[in-house]
């Protein structure tokens, strides 16, 4: 057939495309089940690091099962409570943050993670927003007064390095613990701000340079995510 | 060329060397700069990021080489394209599963192994018009020349810029002027302009030792 025909041109790209498709469909499936493995590492690795703990994890010998002793070890109890702030069946590990926070308010279930360190609680929240060039998330803790944070831990999908990134270097993420989420009785997270614009207190940190709008964006995220808590927090401090 | 040719004669042997010197893709032909700026913080990505390069270029060589007398004309980049972006997706998904942290230091870096000229670079000019062997051992041989330039790349940045190698520590802790001694780390090494003073000072003693590439 002639090479340079129109009807071999064609067959040739639908040929080459069903076959690459193919390739890549079998390695996708293939690899699946040890991806999937290692973002659920991931995931509790970073559960375990907003309560400062798995911090030496890169000295161990093998980091899978450092981590998973660990997260038995520490966290104690994990579940999605409703908007009313009420604990709720269900798996919280797995639950699709993304997926509640499009829902509506009065219908999130969302999941609450327990760090038991010799009898201290903290309660770990994961926190989603939106970044300046894609998704930003995290996990913060706060001790058991719900007011006072405990540690945090954030990730990017695809901040500016060196700038934005910055969310996930611990410089930033140290900079959250002990500070307050209600200001005189009234819920406003923790705002990240422009140093110099206004001087740090209990209730705000240093927000990065040069990356003012991926700190923004993260102080939202706080605000937005932990104000679904706000009954939740109520009802514990009834209890306590 | 001869049928019989022994697959390591003479000629393929040089195929695979010459990108270590006289051809070498970075330091000669100034190609794949990009990443090399990217990925030579540590070692250890800069090691995966060279080996990713280097079965890429060498398996879409092989791959096009072998379909060279069937690829219409027409599309003939597309072609190129199309294989050599699958083998970079088949590469970041395996990186993915098994080396999940590395995978995750070298980020967009990966998928962009594609925009990569070596790689079409050593397709268009050699892959179309050679027969598979030496096409595979030209494209293994340009993949570890780049390679081998990430690496002293990244073996400085690291040791400098982080006092460490392959995350274990060079420079001890006490030397620190922050544990009491005199040291401390160049910051500027794990910032993308020393790669690019790096990359001038291996151009620079490479073209010295060697005055063939010394243009005239």
């Amino acid at each position: 057939m002639n090479r340079d025909s129109n009807v071999y041109t064609v067959l040739y790209a639908a040929v080459l495309v069903v076959v690459v498709a193919a390739v890549l469909a079998v390695a996708a499936g293939a690899l699946k089940e040890p991806q999937e493995r290692n973002r659920e590492i991931e995931k509790k690795m970073n559960i375990l690091m907003s309560v400062g703990k798995a911090s030496d994890v890169n000295q161990a010998d093998d980091k899978n099962t450092y981590i998973e002793n660990e997260y038995k070890k520490y966290i104690v109890e994990a579940f999605l409570v409703n908007a009313n702030g009420v604990k709720t069946e269900g798996d919280a590990f797995n639950a699709d943050l993304k997926a509640e926070l499009k829902k509506a308010e009065k219908e999130r279930l969302l999941p609450v993670f327990i760090c038991n360190d010799n009898g201290t609680r903290q309660y770990i929240i994961p926190v989603r927003g939106a970044g300046l060039w894609g998704a930003i998330w995290g996990y913060i803790s706060l001790k058991d007064d719900f007011n006072t944070v405990y540690g945090a831990v954030f990730d990017h999908a695809g901040e500016t390095p060196g700038l934005g990134a910055e969310i996930a270097e611990s410089d930033f993420q140290k900079q959250f613990s002990g500070k307050q989420i209600y200001r005189d009785g009234k819920f406003i997270a923790v705002e990240v701000i422009k140093n110099g614009s206004a001087p740090l207190n209990d209730y705000s940190v240093d927000g990065i340079t040069g990356g003012t709008l991926t700190s923004k964006a993260v102080g939202k995220m706080l605000f937005d995510c932990l104000s679904n808590y706000t009954n939740f927090f109520d009802v514990q401090k009834q209890n306590n | 060329m001869s049928q019989k040719e022994s697959l390591f004669s003479e000629k393929n042997i040089k195929l695979f060397t010459d990108p270590f010197n006289n051809g070498n893709p970075i330091t000669v032909l100034v190609l794949g700069i990009c990443s090399a700026l990217a990925v030579t913080v540590k070692l250890q990505p800069a090691i995966v990021m060279g080996l990713s390069v280097t079965i890429v270029t060498g398996f879409s060589s092989y791959i096009i080489s072998l379909l060279r007398n069937t690829i219409p004309n027409r599309i003939r980049i597309i072609v190129q394209l199309v294989v050599a972006a699958s083998l970079v997706i088949l590469v970041d998904q395996i990186l993915k599963a098994y080396v999940y942290e590395v995978s995750k230091q070298l980020s967009v870096f990966v998928g962009l192994i594609i925009t990569n000229c070596i790689i079409m670079g050593r397709i268009e000019a050699f892959a179309l018009g050679n027969k598979p062997w030496p096409s595979l051992i030209d494209g293994l041989g340009n993949g570890a020349g780049y390679g081998m330039i990430l690496v002293i790349v990244a073996f400085f940045r690291e040791l400098l810029g982080s006092g460490t190698l392959f995350g274990l520590r060079i420079v001890p802790e006490s030397f620190y002027v922050k544990a009491g001694g005199f040291y401390e780390n160049n910051g500027m090494m794990v910032l993308p302009p020393a790669a690019l003073i790096l990359l001038g000072v291996i151009i620079w003693i490479h073209r010295s030792v060697n005055k063939k590439l010394v243009e005239k």
